[in-house]
């Protein structure tokens, strides 16, 4: 693997891991406002992660 | 029970806790296996060609990930290095090459010979088939061979964990269905466990998503996905060497049958919004309107690509960290791999759920967006 690959690697791991810690961060914000909300924030959560990830995966494999 | 259960769950986990030192047991030096190649050799010149067995660490590890990634034309469990036995069956081959040709694939001999049937010469070559002369000759160029290669319509490992898991799904959910007929509407039988998940894919992802009116119709659909892809993935964990979901033909399949549904069931409301939104400047019409169109490719794409990424980089971690533990042969780096490997193998289980979860769930939100009802605009210019 040339340097540029790895450089490449290491962004899109950056990209992704602040975007599902953003999600994830604001998800457990919205959990300690309204504790009764939680399932259906759960689930939006993983959702969003999930769709995020997928895009991470594909931006590694493409490499 | 006289003794309590603790210490025995004490044993248990501390037998487990031991388990990798067992990798200490093989020899480290080299010297033994190249005097057994070198005596394999001479036993095997007379009907074999030189076939060159993996002997060094590196490429025995690397034969031992792929044979869990790959998909192959015959199941074997493992295979014994010094003799080059496996253990396993053959399965057939089905070429199409000017008629339909059948033949088993023992006839390869695990990759090393050219198997020759009706006058044909095909040689094995990476798991790709090519049809060669008597002599087995590739052609070879920029390192992939250029020889002809036949319709491959073979029954290979993923194929055979298909049809095992398709009759395993029938017969579980077709004993669910009658079982609640004979016990008056409470499920008996081993298909009660998945009770709750078939509640809740309709309570919680068809219903919300597509709505009360036609839901039922897609009903079916959405559970053999969701079904298909959650024990195709746990198939994969077991140490048999599946790697269905990890396929990219298999997600392109199920990719393609959601983009085919969606398209065809959508009504009215979706292709005219679509393609000539309300509420956007009339300018900016054909472009959203290329866009969309893009759109409805890019959603399945996504999906075949989520899925399949998901799951090849689990397996390819997943190995990778257990071919380490054989790697480092000392006390302190086996075991540290294999509560790695342990834990990692935990969270496969999570995420096998999850990627089957994450599809069924997005392919209900298209096909709920394929049938929407007509929202009147307030603001109508």
């Amino acid at each position: 693997m040339q340097i540029p690959e790895i450089v490449g690697a290491g962004l899109i791991v950056i990209g992704a891991g602040l975007g599902i810690g953003k999600i994830g961060g604001s998800a457990m914000d919205a959990i300690a406002r309204q504790p009764e909300a939680s399932g259906k924030i759960q689930t939006a959560m993983i959702i969003a992660a999930a769709l995020i990830e997928g895009i991470g995966f594909a931006a590694l494999f493409a490499k | 029970m006289v003794i309590s259960k603790k210490p025995l769950q004490f044993i248990l986990v501390v037998t487990m806790a031991l388990m990798p030192f067992i990798s200490t047991a093989n020899p480290t030096n080299d010297s033994t296996k190249v005097e057994s190649h070198a005596t394999t050799k001479a036993t095997k010149v007379v009907h074999e060609k030189e076939h060159s067995e993996p002997q060094d660490e590196k490429s025995r590890i690397k034969e031992f990930i792929n044979h869990h990634l790959l998909d192959s034309h015959s199941f074997y469990f493992n295979a014994n290095e010094e003799t080059g036995e496996h253990y396993g069956f053959s399965l057939p081959i089905i070429l199409w090459d000017n008629g339909f040709q059948v033949f088993s694939s023992s006839k390869f001999h695990n990759g090393e010979e050219v198997a020759e049937h009706n006058g044909n010469y095909y040689v094995l070559h990476h798991e790709k088939i090519y049809k060669t002369d008597a002599s087995g000759k590739l052609n070879e160029e920029h390192g992939h061979p250029t020889n002809v290669r036949p319709l491959d319509l073979s029954i290979t490992k993923s194929v055979i964990g298909i049809i095992g898991i398709a009759l395993l799904m029938f017969f579980l959910f077709t004993g669910l269905a009658k079982s609640y007929g004979k016990n008056g509407g409470i499920a008996k039988g081993p298909g009660r466990f998945f009770e709750p998940l078939v509640i809740y894919i309709r309570d919680e992802m068809a219903i919300p998503n597509i709505g009360e009116k036609n839901y039922k119709k897609y009903m079916s659909y959405l559970l053999t996905v969701f079904f298909f892809i959650f024990f195709l993935n746990i198939l994969g964990l077991t140490p048999f060497g599946f790697n269905i979901t990890g396929n990219i033909a298999i997600t392109f399949s199920l990719a393609i049958l959601t983009y085919i549904i969606t398209t065809f069931t959508a009504n009215k409301n979706y292709w005219s919004h679509m393609l000539w939104m309300p509420g956007v400047p009339v300018l900016l019409k054909p472009f959203l309107a290329l866009i969309e169109l893009l759109g409805t490719i890019i959603k399945p794409f996504s999906l075949m690509i989520r899925l399949y990424a998901n799951m090849l980089a689990g397996h390819v971690v997943l190995m990778s960290i257990i071919a380490l533990m054989f790697f480092f042969k000392s006390w302190i780096g086996s075991p540290l791999s294999f509560a790695l490997a342990f834990f990692l193998s935990i969270l496969e289980i999570l995420v096998a759920f999850l990627q089957a979860y994450i599809f069924t769930m997005l392919t209900s939100l298209y096909f709920g967006a394929g049938n929407e009802e007509h929202h009147h605009e307030e603001a109508h210019h």
